[in-house]
């Protein structure tokens, strides 16, 4: 837990750090979306006062180290496997407040089968959902939401969808099924898109509080190191072509 | 203790309920169907949770999450579907949490069949997943015995910390016998766990992995995980012996096979023969010094299995040449009689 220290005479404190974030240094590169929806989650778990009940998953990929960034319990799954978890866990113990926090090769490649079954189960689970269009952690290979066109390690004359498969939009097949709540994708590239994605992620997690079942929250994030690109530009990146793939917005809400 | 006539898979779900079971994960698998059934119609009703799930592996994967919960927490499924859960079996064995599986062997390698075999003795007893790691795994040879080792797997996995796997094959579990069923327990004989992770109220947080990104730290966990296994292979090494005290010639075989080989037993001391039998019960840990002890006094250590060959591996290190050591195995599902075992152990007496 952290040490605040003292606010001298004349000074008013404006901003902090969340509650629910520890002292851990961030592991993600610098200028990478993940830190700022990282710590959005950590508001929102601050701002319900569900720190004492809450339970994270982490994923395989960037997020691996999630537990360390948290105050709360933590299970770390095995790739992919975060959906499953969590349901076990619901589960086991409803009374615990479940989310789990994937990125895209995680939830929409390896874990497909288990993120589709736990929403088509309507499990009653909050999921945020990561997208950045690569594999981060292991260097930048194509991940089913690569742009086409993408240069990635593992296409480097770019995605060619007739060859890779096209961008796998799992938040619309998702919204499609009968079973979950809330559906939405949001970015974080400037302040606007970061005020609304906060809101999602507090909705998430209320819907879960209040029983309504499976909600998930897209974000679509940057990877600097991986798209060769300044934090500036990948923002500038999402903001002008991943979201004409990707369109911002609710796209299931049962309210 | 109520004596019931029942069938293999479904005393083996009662006896699982009766051990304080409160979340089952399953994906339909032939020839366990029975358990998936009962668990579906007997569970929910008795206040745990029954979960048909999309595949072995979110099976598996539900498993590691109600167990990190810090509930007593099972899976159940044949060969194949197992080898789908062996990465889930992985991380929860590194993850130190407390399960059971049940794998009810069919024939392999592939599909297979679903008539008895023993061919998943490696990967029950050498790891099966990535890594090193070792699972309990109790092999019964009738349906009360399964009773009563399903009961046994959920406390020395607690007691442990290590997965705990029952091995049988569509024999054992098709089959009806009558049963002694354990007493349920109280909530209060389940182990407290206060690694669980339940919510971080009054305590630090709890975090439950099977990973460390720094050598030394996951040679740590490693040296903690071996030393636990030194430790189970020191007190809970378990088998069964028949007419050993004058034999000449001893058959090592378990489950099923070593069922019959009691029958082969019988047979041969009418003829005069003088065979004995050593039943392992724990496959890991392995009976490796009964079998050397009794080695010794033997001329002939006879392994008998549903395999080419696997536990004779463990029989042969056992042995270690203080007696010869045949083999004879059946495959595919083939199923020898008495009998036949006979006409093998002829070969090496008189």
């Amino acid at each position: 837990m952290s040490v605040e220290a003292a606010i001298p005479e004349g000074y008013v404190k404006v901003f902090s750090k969340p509650k629910a974030l520890s002292d851990a240094k961030y592991t993600y590169c610098p200028g990478c979306h993940h830190g700022i929806i990282t710590r959005l989650v950590a508001e929102a778990i601050d701002e319900l006062g569900i720190l004492e009940r809450t339970v994270g998953i982490s994923p395989v990929g960037c997020a691996v180290f999630l537990d360390r960034f948290f105050n709360c319990d933590f299970v770390q799954a095995a790739h992919g496997r975060a959906c499953a978890v969590a349901t076990g866990i619901k589960r086991a113990r409803p009374d615990l407040v479940v989310f789990t926090y994937q990125g895209d090769g995680d939830l929409a490649a390896i874990g497909a089968a288990e993120t589709v079954h736990a929403a088509n189960r309507g499990e009653n689970i909050t999921v945020i959902f990561v997208n950045n269009g690569v594999y981060g952690m292991t260097g930048g290979e194509m991940a089913p939401t690569t742009l086409p066109g993408q240069r990635t390690t593992t296409t480097p004359l770019g995605r060619e969808p007739r060859l890779h498969g096209y961008p796998l939009k799992i938040s619309e097949m998702l919204a499609q099924l009968e079973g979950p709540a809330y559906i939405t994708r949001q970015a974080v590239f400037d302040y606007r898109h970061i005020v609304r994605a906060k809101q999602a992620i507090l909705k998430a997690f209320r819907n879960q509080l209040e029983g309504k079942g499976f909600s998930l929250v897209e974000i679509l994030s940057t990877c600097p190191t991986n798209w060769r690109m300044t934090p500036v530009e990948a923002g500038r990146w999402v903001a002008e072509h991943v979201v004409k793939v990707y369109p911002l917005g609710d796209l299931k809400d049962v309210g | 203790m109520s004596r019931v006539l029942m069938r293999g898979n479904e005393a083996i779900a009662e006896a699982a309920i009766r051990s304080g079971l409160k979340c089952y994960f399953c994906y339909p698998i032939t020839p366990q169907g029975e358990l998936v059934e009962y668990m579906a119609r007997e569970l929910p009703k008795r206040g745990g949770v029954f979960l048909q799930a999309e595949s072995e592996v979110a099976a598996i994967n539900m498993v590691y999450g109600a167990a990190a919960a810090g509930v007593r927490a099972m899976t159940s499924s044949s060969s194949p579907g197992i080898s789908l859960k062996q990465e889930g079996i992985s991380y929860i064995a590194m993850a130190r949490l407390p399960c059971v599986i049940v794998n009810m062997m069919r024939g392999g390698p592939g599909l297979g069949n679903i008539a008895p075999a023993q061919g998943d003795y490696f990967q029950a007893t050498k790891g099966g997943g990535h890594g090193d790691y070792h699972l309990i795994v109790l092999a019964p040879s009738t349906v009360p015995e399964a009773a009563e080792l399903v009961r046994l797997a959920f406390e020395l996995s607690d007691r442990y910390r290590v997965p705990a796997m029952i091995l049988a094959d569509g024999m054992i579990g098709q089959m009806m016998e009558p049963v002694e069923l354990p007493e349920p327990v109280e909530p209060e004989d389940i182990p407290e766990r206060p690694w669980a992770v339940t919510g971080a109220k009054g305590r630090p947080k709890n975090v439950i992995t099977s990973f460390d990104l720094e050598p030394e730290g996951l040679k740590e966990m490693s040296l903690a995980l071996q030393e636990t296994y030194r430790e189970i292979e020191r007190n809970e090494v378990r088998w069964e012996e028949v007419e050993t005290e004058d034999a000449e010639l001893l058959i090592v075989a378990y489950g099923t096979m070593g069922r019959i080989a009691k029958t082969v037993v019988r047979l041969a001391r009418q003829e005069g023969i003088k065979v004995g039998l050593l039943r392992p019960i724990t496959l890991w840990p392995f009976p490796y010094e009964p079998v050397r002890e009794l080695a010794e006094r033997v001329r002939t250590v006879l392994t008998v299995e549903l395999s080419a060959g696997q536990m004779w591996e463990d029989v042969r290190l056992a042995v270690e040449g203080r007696a010869e050591t045949p083999f004879y195995g059946e495959l595919g599902g083939v199923v020898p009689s008495p009998k036949r075992i006979l006409e093998e152990v002829r070969k090496y007496v008189g």
